[in-house]
């Protein structure tokens, strides 16, 4: 491989991990509120479809990312009224919606299946495209995936460095603390959902308009890509900038599966197309190693200095989620 | 600013929790509220704060008819409560906490906040550490913390819950030294507290509730036999000290060494002989934890070694601590002690020794009253844990541990408790003394430290000095060393006892030796 593929490869990494990359952040939205929104996979499939179905029958690019958008909300505002509202289990909830529309993606896309629809084109930016190597991957690409660079810097931003944002991180850490200091915990809870579920959304066209474009129903492949992204959100410690950077180390890997594939002959290709998702579940065990307690044990027998040295990296590796996510809260 | 409450009224079910209190509170006045547990005076403290709602009643502040329909509200209003647990975000900055709720613009400034807070708490005397993280600090940081930030945000009456519980007595006088300037300024401060000496100490008024109604107000100079009859409509004596006659050595600890986080001991020697009680003296967050989780093996140690009568158990599990009669009781009751949604008869299941897979229910309901009965605990065996009251939790926490263990090992058992719940307690605890089991417990309380242990053990810095004997020593002395004082320079000598118990030397927070107190 030379050094024009492997960048062009990088780039492609970028575009095609650029949705879960939107998603990841989307669902971090609802998880730092307090909410698990577990819809995400059902909500790509049926957001890439009706998005698609929108896209071929109006011919508007624009209308089909707003339908996907659109169709997210709806889907998170289900489980947001559910389990703010209603108190029910985000877990029951988010479950059942995410199959139920999972199959509703499938039976009503059927009569489009394999329609040539539109799609996203790229757009390179002028002057920054002629950069060596980083022109390439960064700025040789589609609208959606400059959406994915801006949204990780200002998703980041909003959540650590506004006011609103530490109103979320408190609603979602210890909301009777945050209703004290005059959060209205279940409006926020509301609001970041539904923002998220739209994030989602927006994931599904940009898999059926753009990366994966068309609708193949259940050759898609696009089921199970929701559910890497609730591993994401966790590899990622609900911050952006990590979840981002889970979300191309999986693009990441997928890529290197299909690029190996002919090197590494003697190795089925359905192991190399599923390594990606078992190698995440590892790599999120290896992030909190902190937290088992045989750990403790074996560094409290290292020497001091390399003990303090490696303690110091497990404890920023290690991941503590928000401390009422799942929980429902009531005002006694 | 004047606080006038009329005729508040609160139920919660049957229960009357404030049952018509009328009360009024003069600017610049630290009025004392004081009853036992489940008097009413959190309640009447919630409503005050716009927590709960009151059923009826009228709220005034200097004659201004207010509502509360929130606590955003009620600071507002001017009015801010600080909690016995500090209503704040452990796993944040400092300053990001501060930011929390208080009004400005979408981009916080943070420098300009933290300068001004900085500032603020100057004035009173006390340095906050605004890079910190807010979990890393103790309780008694994060109280002055909020209490800076609840003044920051113009807060001209302030509800203090059980302020004292879980700080030191350093930190309790730096707190009282402000609550005294505060009202100097005109604020109002309302002291909500079980605890005598310090209403006396603090308060220029006295309010005491009983079962929802307030019995009675009182002027200093304070009488205590007459505000313990107020609050308990009796007299209640503190009984006689109780010494043992120590035998077997249960636990030995020798050159020991444990580290979590910032807080970190070595070089700890010190033999527990059966029916001895040690006290563990010190500011909250000194190591005295440490050590307990050390002994109960739930903190691995990072040097020395621990045996329980005669066996070796250096860095076993906590399961084998267990096994061979070691208690342990974590200070938050139902984070770590109790299940909160498990009745108290489900709870002495879970405890006993396994018979086939099906729950035996009346066997629960059984064990259960006796135990009730046995610990005199205020509850049916039906009753989830988070319904009884503070010191009927704590009673049942001390009834789960099974007779028959060596070593308990107690996180500030008494916390939040009333006076008589202390004594009921003690006295259950020397009863276990006197079957042949040994205690080493944590306290924030000097006095009960003094009356209860055989030997101190005082924590600072990460540096252990004594064990000192508890008959022989004074409240000034202990408080003396807890300060970071050593026992030479002190206002009298202590007596030390075996030579070989400590040995001497510490190591400090940064790994530097330092003078280990006694020894040196």
């Amino acid at each position: 491989m030379d050094g024009t593929t492997l960048v062009i490869g990088l780039a492609g990494v970028l575009a095609t991990a650029s949705p879960i990359v939107v998603a990841t952040i989307g669902e971090t939205f609802a998880e730092r509120a307090g909410v698990i929104n577990l819809s995400v996979n059902g909500t790509i499939l049926l957001s890439a479809m009706g998005s698609f179905v929108v896209a071929l029958n109006t011919g508007s690019l624009f209308l089909g990312f707003l339908a996907g958008a659109f169709v997210g909300a709806v889907v998170a505002l289900i489980v947001a009224f559910g389990s703010i509202t209603l108190r029910q289990s985000q877990v029951a909830i988010g479950f059942v919606l995410t199959l139920f529309c999972r199959d509703l993606a499938y039976f009503l896309g059927n009569p489009f299946m394999g329609e040539k629809g539109p799609m996203l084109p790229v757009r390179p930016i002028p002057l920054l495209e002629d950069i060596p190597i980083l022109g390439t991957m960064f700025f040789k690409q589609d609208v959606m995936t400059y959406f994915s660079f801006v949204l990780i810097v200002v998703a980041w931003w909003w959540i650590f460095r506004t006011r609103p944002g530490l109103v979320l991180r408190a609603v979602g850490e210890r909301p009777e603390a945050a209703f004290a200091r005059g959060a209205r915990v279940s409006v926020v809870r509301y609001v970041y959902t539904t923002l998220g579920g739209a994030l989602v959304g927006l994931a599904g066209p940009m898999f059926s308009l753009g990366v994966k474009a068309g609708w193949k129903g259940t050759i898609s492949g696009l089921d199970g890509l929701g559910w890497i992204v609730l591993a994401i959100v966790i590899f990622g410690a609900w911050n952006p900038v990590r979840g981002a950077l889970g979300a191309y180390l999986f693009g990441l890997l997928q890529w290197l599966s299909v690029v190996l594939q002919p090197h590494l002959q003697s190795i089925p290709s359905q192991v190399l197309q599923v390594a990606p998702f078992p190698l995440m579940i590892l790599t999120l065990l290896f992030v909190n190693v902190g937290n088992a307690e045989w750990v403790e044990r074996v560094l409290a027998a290292l020497p001091e200095p390399v003990r303090r040295v490696v303690a110091k990296a497990i404890r920023a590796l290690r991941v503590v989620q928000p401390r009422s996510l799942g929980i429902p809260f009531e005002r006694d | 600013m004047e606080v006038r409450l009329t005729d508040i009224r609160k139920h919660f079910g049957p229960v009357r929790a404030n049952d018509g209190i009328t009360l009024t509170v003069a600017a610049g006045t630290i009025q004392g509220i004081l009853g036992e547990n489940g008097a009413g005076k959190s309640t009447l403290m919630k409503i005050l704060s716009g927590f709960q709602p009151a059923d009826s009643g009228i709220i005034e502040l200097d004659g201004r008819l207010v509502r509360m329909r929130s606590p955003a509200d009620a600071i507002r209003h001017g009015v801010g409560m600080l909690h016995q647990d500090p209503l704040d975000f452990p796993p944040m900055k400092v300053v990001d906490n501060l930011l929390i709720g208080a009004p400005g613009r979408i981009v916080p400034r943070r420098r300009e906040a933290a300068e001004a807070v900085a500032a603020l708490a100057a004035s009173f005397g006390l340095a906050l550490d605004l890079k910190a993280e807010v979990g890393s600090l103790t309780v008694g940081e994060r109280q002055q913390l909020e209490l800076i930030r609840l003044l920051w945000l113009g807060a001209r009456v302030l509800i203090l819950d059980e302020p004292t519980t879980g700080i030191s007595a350093d930190q309790r006088g730096e707190l009282f030294d402000t609550l005294r300037r505060l009202a100097a300024q005109g604020k109002t401060v309302l002291f909500v507290s079980h605890k005598l000496e310090e209403v006396q100490e603090l308060c220029m008024r006295v309010a005491v509730l009983r079962q929802g109604r307030l019995v009675g107000e009182a002027l200093p100079p304070f009488r205590v036999d007459n505000l313990v009859n107020m609050m308990f409509e009796r007299e209640v004596s503190l009984g006689d000290r109780y010494a043992c006659a120590p035998g077997k050595t249960v636990l030995r600890l020798s050159g020991l060494g444990a580290e979590h986080g910032r807080i970190r001991f070595e070089g700890l020697n010190l033999e527990v002989k059966e029916g001895e009680t040690i006290g563990l003296a010190g500011m909250e967050g000194s190591g005295q934890s440490l050590l307990l989780q050390t002994c109960a093996g739930l903190a691995p140690p990072i040097s020395g070694r621990v045996q329980l009568v005669g066996a070796d158990l250096t860095g076993k599990t906590y399961r084998q601590f267990k096994r061979r009669g070691v208690a342990y009781v974590p200070a938050t009751r139902l984070e770590e002690g109790l299940i909160p949604g498990l009745s108290l008869a489900e709870h002495f299941l879970l405890t006993e020794k396994k018979s086939g897979i099906f729950i035996n229910k009346e066997r629960g309901r059984r064990i259960a009253d006796e135990r009730i009965a046995q610990f005199n605990i205020k509850g049916t065996p039906a009753n989830t844990v988070e319904s009884l009251s503070g010191g009927n939790q704590q009673r049942a926490l001390l009834a789960l541990v099974k007779p028959g263990s060596k070593l308990l090992l107690l996180e500030q058992p008494t916390r939040g408790l009333d006076v008589e719940s202390v004594i009921y307690l003690w006295s259950k605890l020397k009863e276990r003394c006197r079957g042949r089991e040994a205690i080493i417990f944590t306290s924030s309380d000097l006095d009960e430290l003094l009356r209860y242990s055989d030997r101190i053990l005082v924590f600072f810095a990460g540096r252990i000095s004594g064990p000192f004997q508890a008959a022989s020593t004074t409240v000034e002395e202990l408080g003396h060393l807890i300060g970071g004082g050593s026992a030479s320079d002190g206002t009298g000598p202590c007596v030390a006892v075996d030579g070989a118990a400590v040995g001497g030397a510490g190591t400090d927070v940064a790994g530097t030796p330092v003078a280990g107190g006694l020894y040196d």
